[in-house]
């Protein structure tokens, strides 16, 4: 007989009523996990590879979606834009905040003031946000224009010019880092001090020390900002959409990704043409979010004294 | 060479220059937006910009909740963030109780499952989630931008997961000896203990709903069920560039936002540490 296999039957009533617990606690979740999540991304896949547009059931058509998005100019630069504004809007407010934090963390008198400060713009509805900054960079009468024309410098038109409406995108998103700046204040304040010594002993001049010393320390953070920073930023949405009322104007300059997949989904309602977008931009975000995690052995330093 | 003494002085120099230009950068648009919303129109585009208009027009503020449903916007809001708050907070703290303090198989996969569905951008599931809530007849109601909060929140779970975790084994052990059930250790050991985590949930929860756009705007279509958010975008079309009460509205709407930031500061510190964690 196999006495090790033998479990007595109170452990077996005990294991039962364990499971039976633990299935009652998370039932909500699991619940919500299968509709708001494992459904829909299931059924948008086949969406995806269907025209629908709500009045009629959907029909299946094949890749056809798939072949007609490539062959959209607006897609392209709907991607383009997307893409445009990650890649400054992340590494920007990266050094940003990182540069807020460090200065903070220089044992600033009132510290707690400043961060206070650079929190609240992130308590702002997007909405808000957006007109306070339409106002500030309105071109005839906004106050950075009134501001440059103090010495003499003719402000651009930044929401109204095709060269600028970007930039401008970039720039009233930095309004909105302070989440960040708490975050890498916390990290630098981890860093413990033995190591500034040590580097005071071998004689490293203030910028070594930032470089080498604060700067592996934070990797871990900077990596879970870049991670945060580059899905959050490619589902950028609000802004541009009350800027321009949804039409990404000018010359299709502020038409970002989300814009237009919201663009097909609820204004035309092709949502079969939208799920297509949908799952592109699915897949676009999960090989980003890979890449990014393979690449963090080369860069992120974990060790910790 | 250049002496330890005056090194450390360039250091506070650099550091108070860089953040007097983030304090700039950050208070100035608030500052011209309390300044505009005061403003009467020969004000508002007068050169060089007025900062202190005088006299202050109160009046703007009352135009701004009397020219569109403001109360109407409010008190929407108000019911949407409040139920999905609730919702929040007590779907959450039962399936991190589950899957912290009770050993079943399956929980680790459960709780992998939700890491990864935190990954999952909203927009993938947005189309099908609409046909689905227009099956149930939900479109042009607060329904669906609140009812899914009671059926858990991925990144809440995880922190209260985790929060729950770092109280001691030992104190369920007992009770269950005792003989409590889990719904008793649950209701009367663990939630008491983690008042400083589900406050950080419901303090996010609030702030997520409070200021959320894409969804009002996919899901509500007459003016009577608008938010706040909603309302003030209908504003900006109806009333081309009335810019003092847009500000005005815009100040009424973020400020409850501030006084509870203000007032809970601490926890909203706290919770923005804990995410911080996650790296």
């Amino acid at each position: 007989m196999n006495v090790k296999n033998f479990i007595p039957l109170s452990q077996i009533a005990e294991n039962r009523r364990r499971l039976i617990s633990g299935i009652l606690f998370t039932l909500p979740w699991i619940v919500g996990l299968s509709l708001f999540y494992f459904y829909p991304i299931v059924m948008s896949f086949y969406y995806s590879f269907t025209r629908y547009s709500i009045l009629r059931a959907p029909q299946y058509i094949g890749g056809e979606n798939y072949v007609k998005l490539v062959n959209d100019p607006v897609f392209w630069t709907a991607l383009y834009n997307s893409a445009y504004y990650v890649s400054f809007a992340v590494p920007v407010g990266l050094i940003f905040a990182l540069s807020l934090a460090l200065g903070l963390n220089q044992k600033t008198r009132g510290i707690y003031l400043y961060r206070t400060l650079f929190y609240l713009p992130v308590l702002v509805p997007q909405v808000c946000l957006t007109f306070i900054w339409m106002w500030m960079l309105n071109t005839r009468y906004g106050l950075v224009n009134n501001f440059l024309a103090l010495f003499g410098i003719n402000g651009p038109g930044w929401f109204t010019s095709k060269t600028w409406s970007k930039p401008s995108i970039v720039l009233i998103s930095q309004w909105g880092v302070g989440q960040a700046v708490v975050i890498f204040l916390a990290g630098l304040q981890d860093v413990p001090n033995q190591l500034y010594e040590a580097a005071d002993i071998d004689g490293a001049k203030a910028w070594h020390k930032i470089l080498h010393v604060t700067i592996p320390m934070v990797t871990p953070i900077i990596f879970l900002e870049v991670i945060t920073g580059i899905i959050g930023g490619l589902q950028i949405f609000t802004a541009p959409y009350v800027l321009t009322r949804g039409t990404g104007a000018p010359a299709k300059s502020l038409m970002f990704y989300i814009m237009y997949l919201f663009r097909h989904a609820f204004v035309y309602f092709n949502m079969g043409y939208a799920s297509t977008m949908a799952w592109i931009f699915f897949i676009a975000v999960m090989v980003l979010i890979l890449l990014i995690l393979r690449s963090a052995k080369w860069w992120v330093h974990y060790e910790r004294i | 060479m250049v002496g330890k003494k005056t090194f450390t002085k360039i250091r506070k120099i650099v550091a108070y220059v860089v953040l007097t230009a983030g304090a700039l950068f950050f208070s100035i648009p608030f500052l011209w937006m309390l300044s505009t919303s005061l403003k009467s129109n020969r004000d508002l585009f007068a050169w060089p910009p007025i900062w202190l208009p005088y006299p202050p027009l109160w009046k703007n503020y009352v135009d701004a909740v009397t020219n569109i449903p403001f109360f109407r916007f409010a008190m929407n809001t108000l019911l949407m963030a409040s139920l999905g708050v609730l919702g929040a907070v007590v779907s959450c703290s039962l399936v991190a109780y589950g899957l912290a303090r009770i050993r079943w198989p399956g929980r680790n996969v459960l709780f992998a499952v939700t890491i990864l569905v935190m990954l999952i951008p909203y927009e993938i599931t947005m189309i099908p989630l609409f046909l689905l809530f227009q099956k149930f007849g939900w479109i042009d109601t607060l329904l669906p931008l609140w009812v899914p909060s009671w059926l858990g929140v991925p990144f809440y779970i995880f922190l209260l997961r985790q929060f729950f975790m770092s109280i001691p084994m030992e104190l369920s052990d007992s009770a269950r000896m005792d003989g409590a059930s889990h719904w008793r250790i649950y209701s009367s050991i663990i939630l008491p203990l983690s008042k400083s985590a589900l406050g950080v949930v419901a303090l996010f929860q609030f702030v997520s709903q409070w200021t959320d756009f894409m969804r009002p705007l996919i899901y509500l279509h007459s003016e009577e069920k608008y938010t706040l958010s909603l309302g003030l975008v209908m504003f900006q079309t109806q009333h081309r560039a009335m810019w003092q009460q847009l500000m005005a509205a815009s100040i009424i709407t973020i400020i409850p936002i501030i006084i509870i930031f203000l007032f809970l500061q601490r926890t909203f510190i706290e919770g923005i540490h804990l995410t911080g964690i996650k790296a």
